[in-house]
């Protein structure tokens, strides 16, 4: 207890002593310094009479304070040049002075100064504009402290107030002058910009002039605004830096820097001051564009086109979401027909930048390229403003309606097709009656249709080695779906890699056709494959038909085996080789697929063999001309026999018709001779 | 036949059943000459245009493997008489293959045969035939040599992979040759030679129906075969042999079918030719 008492005591001497001491210095400091500044602080002087909080002097009218707060002043960047570091016509002026001249800030701060006089403010002060501000209005006069410094009228925090003085709601400049925004400063504080900056108190938040710059705020029509069009992107991407790989999909950033004009501008879709993470209703400026649009009679002066566009339409289209000034793109909120401004077609490539190269490479590009009024662009396929995903069954690029969409051009007799100088004709009816044709008629949304071969935007010609559908390129594309024959047809003699010809080699569509393509299984295919291969394989197809198999197939039998039934249809090779059908180790068990019990000895039957060779099959040689030597003699001698017998028989006949009507002259004979039978 | 001249009684030819071998040989004939010539000129339209009428290559293949197994019996029912008439009239197959009636080639068919060419270039009279003249025992033999050839290539083709087991699967395509080449002399002989020996000849044209009615005018006999017309009335024989005539209407049949075969065997030789000399390879 007592010791307790002890310790308090000691505690409290020590306090005590301390407090002491820091009073003792804090006093010793302010009495110490304040002598020395107030007598060379610059301006004590002025501040003798500027210094009286009553100070005041009268101006058109008005009662205008003349106090000025030393302190302030003191503690400003400017503290240390004295009044008259700015009101330089005062020095050495006989006290009461004359009313002062306009402080040139400029004076000093030269870039600003030259800014401001090159901005819409500066213009507006030069017209003599009493509503423009001047440096003061923004930063104050005495008490300017660093930007920095929160105390600041433009730190960052206050930035939005001291723009909102003016370009606020209800305010004379925002009344009197033409300003194309509204709400300007209550939209910018719901903002995620304003949010962040003056909920959240983030000061790296944007503020107004970040955007539009401290000084040299220009309007967005003036080219070298940093809100114009051709600069917003840089302006945003300041902060935004990586923006273009989130946005990759619709724009590519080089685009957006060097071409903004085909494309849609940041504001387009995140509108100014009324920044949010998320698409903002686009309601209002397609409203705009509806004003006009929606009235049926609508119509173009220039050629009498139908301007006219389905609400209906657009909100069931794919592209609901994007407003109409996204594609219609060059349009200025600041007009009254936002559209005049328009002068480039809807450019499908500002979003679609990937399929737009390819276009450009395809035929169909190539030729619009050529400015030829037949090259179809986006919208001959894929429609205007209805347009619709390929998922859409009701689209003209769903997989059912895309033959019918290229026949448009490509069936027989239209635009495409009577300029067209290959091999391929009827290319529709054959498709429609085609494997593939029939599988997409019932439904078969995965079967091949025009675009799984040629694809839907790189099109070209056969002839192009990048073709898909080049010679080189063929086994790929069709490969696609059909992988496991790809694999055989790849490992086949067929295939360049394995037989390394430097001939021409079969592909898919020299065997199967281009768009007649039938299945395999059916008779037509069947007795045709000999034809088929007989185009390059010209001797061992005609002697097939000289044995059974061929003989049959020929008078139609489509169960006899065809070239693929021994051969391989794909994974054929040389009969040589190991793997093949036909090897030694094989053939046994290949005719066996059709000859139950087969031996090796009996695929010792030659299936392409001819008695007009000599050389490489004497025996049928010479079994054949035996039995023509045979057919021959007995012919030539009951030949003869026969011919040699005519004018004999004739007599005989002759002599046998005299009796006969010697008979006949004896009427009663006759009679007697026939009666019984009667 | 003569018109108008029918006599009460024939002279009876052919046994009853001879008759029916012989419809049965013509219809299984016609059906493998038909089936397998298609296959033979299959290079050829008209091939493929009767495969189709006949149902397709398929149903020509049951077709001719079909009228094959009845020419097979046709054969063996042949042979099955010949043991019955030596049963019945002879005392060993010698005396069969030797005896008046055979259908054996011997000195006399050579004798008749260089009388006829005689007779032909008109060095002589017609020779005194007997019951059969050396061309119709060619015709008789030349199918036992067909039935032979084409009989026995025809089943190795027809089960290849048995045959194979005992040749070489090339026999098969030897074979092939053999039966089809052979096949064409028949149908060319039989369609040409054969038709105009026996029905096409002036004094019989257009047909001779005695292999089907199995009878013959006795005049027909007596100018035709007058050995054994002689030899009959010789021995009192010829009586014995004769039998009524058929009626109009089952000679009226015979004829419409005798017409039939024979338009189908001329149908065939008119083919034969046309792809012979145009399409032939």
């Amino acid at each position: 207890m007592a010791e307790t008492k002890i310790a308090r005591r000691k505690w409290r001497a020590c306090l005590g002593v301390t407090v002491a001491t820091l009073v003792a210095t804090a006093l010793s400091l302010v009495f110490s310094e304040r002598p020395a500044r107030a007598a060379d602080q610059p301006g004590a002087e002025c501040l003798a009479c500027h210094g009286d909080k009553s100070m005041s002097t009268t101006r058109a009218g008005k009662t205008v304070s003349l106090y000025v707060d030393g302190k302030k002043f003191a503690a400003s960047v400017h503290g240390s040049f004295g009044c008259t570091g700015c009101h330089a016509d005062l020095e050495g002026k006989e006290l009461p002075h004359e009313t002062p001249a306009p402080v040139k800030c400029g004076t000093c701060h030269t870039t600003e100064q030259e800014q401001h006089a090159r901005s819409l403010h500066g213009k507006a002060i030069a017209r003599g504009d009493v509503l423009a501000p001047h440096c003061v209005n923004c930063h104050g006069n005495h008490d300017i402290v660093a930007v920095k410094d929160p105390r600041s009228a433009v730190a960052p925090m206050r930035v939005p107030f001291v723009c909102g003085q003016c370009h606020r709601e209800g305010t004379t400049v925002s009344r009197n002058r033409p300003i194309p925004q509204d709400n300007i400063l209550e939209n910018y504080s719901e903002s995620i910009h304003g949010e962040a900056l003056l909920k959240k108190g983030l000061s790296v938040a944007p503020t107004c002039a970040t955007c539009h710059t401290p000084h040299l705020i220009l309007p967005h029509t003036d080219p070298a605004s940093s809100i114009n069009r051709r600069n917003i992107a840089a302006t945003c991407t300041k902060c935004h830096s990586q923006i273009e790989v989130v946005h990759r999909k619709t724009i590519r950033g080089e685009l957006w820097e060097k071409q903004a004009n085909v494309l849609p501008a940041c504001p387009d879709c995140h509108q100014p001051h009324k920044i949010r993470n998320v698409f903002y209703e686009q309601g209002m400026a397609n409203a705009d564009c509806m004003r006009c649009h929606a009235d049926e009679k609508l119509r173009r002066a220039r050629d009498g086109q139908s301007m006219y566009v389905s609400v209906g339409e657009v909100s069931h289209s794919r592209h609901n979401k994007i407003a109409c000034s996204q594609c219609h793109s060059e349009v200025n909120a600041s007009r009254v027909r936002s559209c005049e401004t328009i002068t480039h077609a809807v450019d499908c490539t500002a979003c679609h930048d990937e399929i737009g190269k390819m276009y450009v490479a395809s035929i169909h590009g190539q030729l619009h390229g050529k400015n030829d009024p037949n090259a179809p662009t986006c919208k001959e396929c894929h429609g205007t403003h209805a347009i619709l995903g390929k998922q859409d069954p009701q689209s003209s690029t769903f997989a059912t309606n895309v033959p019918g969409l290229c026949a448009r051009c490509h069936r027989e007799g239209q635009k495409a097709a009577v300029r067209y100088t290959g091999l391929q004709h009827e290319i529709i009816g054959n498709y429609t009656e085609s494997i593939h044709g029939t599988l997409l008629k019932n439904g078969l949304t995965v079967t091949a249709t025009c675009t799984s071969c040629h694809t839907a935007h790189q099109i070209l010609p056969r002839s192009d080695p990048a073709s898909s559908v080049n010679a080189n390129n063929v086994p790929d594309t069709c490969g696609r779906c059909h992988h496991g024959i790809e694999e055989q047809f790849e490992n086949s003699i067929h295939a360049k890699r394995v037989s390394g010809f430097s001939k021409p080699l079969p592909v898919c569509n020299d065997c199967h056709t281009a768009h007649a393509i039938h299945r395999t299984d059916q008779d037509s295919f069947r007795l045709n494959v000999m034809t088929t291969c007989g185009r390059c394989h010209e001797q061992i197809a005609q002697t097939y038909f000289d044995t059974y198999h061929g003989k049959v197939s020929k008078l139609g039998y489509t169960k006899a085996a065809k070239c693929y039934d021994c051969h391989g249809a794909h994974d054929v090779l040389a009969v040589t080789d190991p793997r093949s059908h036909l090897s030694r180790a094989n053939v046994a068990a290949t005719c066996e697929k059709c000859h139950a019990g087969a031996t090796r000895r009996f695929a010792g039957y030659l299936t392409h063999a001819t008695h007009h060779d000599p050389k490489k099959y004497p025996f049928l040689f010479y079994t054949f001309w035996g039995m023509t030597a045979l057919l021959l003699v007995t012919f030539v001698v009951g030949g003869a026999h026969t011919l040699l017998w005519l004018p004999r028989a004739f007599q005989m006949r002759r002599e046998l018709r005299a009796a006969e009507a010697e008979l006949a002259a004896k009427p009663e004979t006759r009679a007697g001779k026939e009666r019984p039978h009667a | 036949m003569p018109k108008g001249e029918v006599p009460e009684r024939q002279f009876v030819r052919f046994s009853r059943l001879q008759r029916i071998l012989h419809i049965c040989m013509i219809v299984s004939f016609m059906c493998l000459a038909l089936t397998g010539l298609t296959l033979k000129f299959s290079y050829t339209k008209w091939a493929a245009v009767l495969s189709h009428l006949l149902g397709g290559f398929e149903n020509a293949g049951y077709i001719h493997r079909s009228a094959a197994v009845v020419m097979f019996g046709v054969f063996i029912a042949h042979l099955v008489d010949l043991y019955e008439l030596k049963k019945r009239e002879h005392s060993s197959w010698l005396s069969l293959i030797l005896g008046p009636g055979s259908m054996m080639p011997n000195r006399r068919d050579l004798t008749e045969l260089v009388g006829t060419l005689k007779w032909f270039v008109g060095l002589g009279e017609r020779p005194a035939y007997g019951r059969w003249t050396y061309w119709e025992k060619f015709d008789y033999f030349a199918v036992f040599w067909g039935i032979a050839v084409i009989g026995s290539t025809g089943l190795t083709l027809w089960f290849p992979v048995f045959f194979t087991r005992f040749i070489p699967g090339s026999f098969l395509n030897v074979a092939t040759i053999v039966h089809s080449d052979e096949a064409l002399l028949a149908t060319g002989f039989i369609f040409t030679v054969h038709f105009f020996n026996t029905h096409l000849r002036p004094e019989k044209f257009p047909m001779d129906i005695t292999v089907f009615t199995g009878r013959m005018p006795l005049e027909e006999l007596e100018r035709d075969k007058p050995r054994e017309y002689e030899a009959l009335v010789a021995s009192g024989q010829l009586e014995e042999n004769m039998e009524e005539a058929y009626q109009p209407i089952v000679t009226r049949t015979i004829r419409a079918f005798a017409w039939a075969a024979l338009s189908v065997g001329f149908f065939i030789v008119l083919w034969i030719i046309y792809a012979m000399l145009f399409a032939y390879r």
